[in-house]
């Protein structure tokens, strides 16, 4: 078997005094869409962060694509890594925000040639023709020239997965990209989401979109109080969950 | 007196049927006494404003002449002399200025780190300079040589090398220290810490989303802070840096107090000679208003500049709006609709009473 994108074993992160990860296991294979659910509060968007090291674990261990996540091991001691190692390895992975979090001072083409230009020290050229070609691919062909603050949210969150995907990650996480679109703009982004699954993607994606879980995901994942309640195929998860906590939440949000 | 009756009566049937729109409302407007006699009030303290500045006259020794004796200020206002103090005062502006912004930028990222030794000597900084009067600041520059005095036979005693070891590169304070250097130094150190102020606020107003996306993409903090952060926080940076600009234009006369030929220094050596105080220091006033008010322009600009992204569309500037108006005014009334509400607005004060 290939080396797992993300392998979590025993994972835990506290806030102060907050446990919210209390030990999740979770293996994600390459190619694989992962769908996370869940109640608020249950640590599945803290889970994903960890994923790219914009939070730290505090024990357990945590590895994308065979390396663990922000630190070096060598024998049996654990090194931190240097700024310029976190960064590169976050240059491989794509976020996209529930907020979008554009950068409002920039056009979209700027928007999303900046990161190829600056850290992949990509030709502007180069990096402009991936831009235009993601643009379209996204269905926003005509909006290079704009300001985010000219978009709607649901082109701005289309706009935020083509600057991820400008990067040529491996893996994409998405945490809540719908969660803060008016009901007829989810569409549109699922959309967006659906083709990237079936173009191969490896995905982690922590939604409330059960509909998009049943259709691309290959494995639906519930959280509950730090840990992982109940993992499996998202039609056996849904029609026939084992959980009791996995029912009473389901049977709400179905 | 019964209010639901009365608004009942017609109604269910009526709204439904075309209904005559009723004649415009034609009342009594409300009178304004109150505005008359302040009009009356404030025209006859211009009145006695004009006379003072332009018609009275006064005796002075054995001739009359002008109270504010503008024929001087006229003579002195394009004097060679002048300008040299004007240039003076700018480059001390722009030079402070600078070390302001740099200085403020660097003092305001320290204090933001993650370095407790950083943020500390940050700390440290702006406490001593935001603690003392620039004008002893200012002195203390200028007397450096007290603190490191040219010794006979050997005038270099400022240096630079290795704290309580050797030293490499000698200096002679007084050669290396002039009034304008003093004055520069002394503004600039000073305005920093009041920079460092600004530019945290501005860092600190932008979303920490901002940074987490640009971290998400693996760009590293310096690059992070310079191409994602800071252009944001122009836009709440910008304006009380222009404020400081002004301030500062009129803050550089304190440097005619260590003998700095700025524009203030330039006009009391005249008025020490000819004791015309009053005209030359109005002929400085000028100077400044008029160096501010291009100023003010400057900053409207910047402004605009760094607020493209924030709005869906810029405001049209003073000019764009003016001649949006002239156009209105030159064709049909209808046209006035497409133009912006403030022009509009501008035209019915303008048609309105007082």
């Amino acid at each position: 078997m290939s080396t797992p994108m993300v392998l979590a074993e025993n994972v835990h992160k506290r806030f102060g005094n907050v446990e919210v990860l209390t030990g999740v296991d979770l293996t994600v294979q390459p190619g694989e869409v992962m769908v996370i659910i869940g109640p608020s509060g249950s640590g599945k968007t803290t889970f994903l962060r960890c994923i790219n090291h914009l939070e730290k674990i505090n024990s357990g261990r945590l590895a994308v694509d065979g390396e663990l996540v922000g630190y070096r091991e060598r024998g049996d001691k654990l090194y931190e890594l240097r700024d310029s190692d976190v960064c590169r390895k976050r240059a491989e992975i794509g976020m996209v925000f529930q907020h979008f979090n554009l950068f409002p001072h920039m056009t979209t083409l700027q928007n999303i040639i900046e990161a190829p230009v600056r850290v992949k020290k990509m030709s502007r050229a180069d990096a402009t023709a991936i831009a235009r070609d993601l643009l379209h691919k996204v269905g926003l062909g005509e909006m290079g020239e704009r300001y985010p603050s000219q978009l709607s949210g649901g082109q701005k969150q289309r706009v935020a997965i083509a600057r991820a995907l400008a990067m040529q990650p491996k893996l994409m996480l998405f945490d809540e990209p719908t969660s803060a679109l008016d009901p007829e703009l989810v569409g549109e982004v699922l959309d967006v989401m659906k083709q990237l699954a079936r173009d191969g993607m490896t995905m982690v994606v922590v939604t409330h979109e059960i509909g998009f879980a049943r259709e691309v995901g290959d494995k639906l994942v519930f959280m509950d109080g730090g840990v992982v309640v109940e993992a499996g195929h998202p039609r056996e998860v849904i029609t026939n969950p084992q959980h009791e906590r996995t029912k009473a939440f389901l049977s709400k949000v179905l | 007196m019964d209010f639901t009756k009365g608004s009942d009566a017609g109604s269910p049937e009526s709204t439904a049927g075309t209904k005559q729109r009723p004649p415009e409302i034609k009342a009594i407007p409300v009178r304004h006494p109150g505005r008359w006699v302040t009009v009356v009030l404030l025209g006859v303290l211009a009145a006695m404003a004009i006379h003072a500045l332009i018609f009275s006259r006064v005796k002075r020794g054995n001739s009359t002449d002008g109270r504010f004796q503008w024929d001087i200020v006229g003579n002195y206002f394009l004097t060679h002399v002048v300008f040299q103090g004007l240039l003076v005062t700018l480059e001390l502006t722009v030079i402070a200025m600078a070390v302001g912004v740099v200085g403020g930028i660097l003092l305001a990222i320290m204090r933001l780190s993650d370095n407790p030794i950083l943020s500390t000597v940050s700390w440290g900084y702006l406490w001593f300079f935001r603690g003392t009067p620039v004008l002893v600041q200012l002195y203390f520059w200028y007397n450096i040589s007290y603190l490191f005095p040219p010794v006979l036979n050997n005038f270099k005693t400022l240096s630079i090398g290795i704290p309580f070891g050797p030293e490499f590169v000698h200096f002679n304070p007084n050669s290396l220290i002039t009034p304008f250097v003093a004055a520069s130094i002394g503004l600039g150190l000073n305005e920093a810490a009041y920079m460092a102020e600004i530019v945290r606020a501005g860092l600190l107003s932008v979303d920490y989303g901002q940074t987490e996306a640009a971290q998400s993409l693996g760009m590293p903090r310096a690059l992070i802070m310079r191409r994602i952060v800071l252009p944001q926080a122009m836009r709440v940076i910008i304006p009380p840096t222009g404020n400081e600009t002004i301030s500062m234009l009129k803050t550089s006369a304190l440097a005619s107090a260590i003998t700095v030929g700025e524009l203030l220094e330039s006009v009391s050596n005249i008025y020490a000679r000819t004791y015309q105080t009053i005209p030359l220091l109005i002929v400085a006033s000028i100077w400044y208003l008029i160096v501010t008010s291009i100023l003010m322009v400057g900053q409207y600009y910047v402004e605009r500049y760094y607020a493209r992204g924030r709005v869906r569309e810029l405001p049209p500037t003073p000019f764009q709006r003016l001649k949006a108006m002239l156009i209105t005014h030159q064709t049909l009334p209808a046209a006035r609709v497409a133009i912006d509400d403030t022009v509009v607005l501008n035209i019915a004060n303008r048609d309105g009473t007082l």
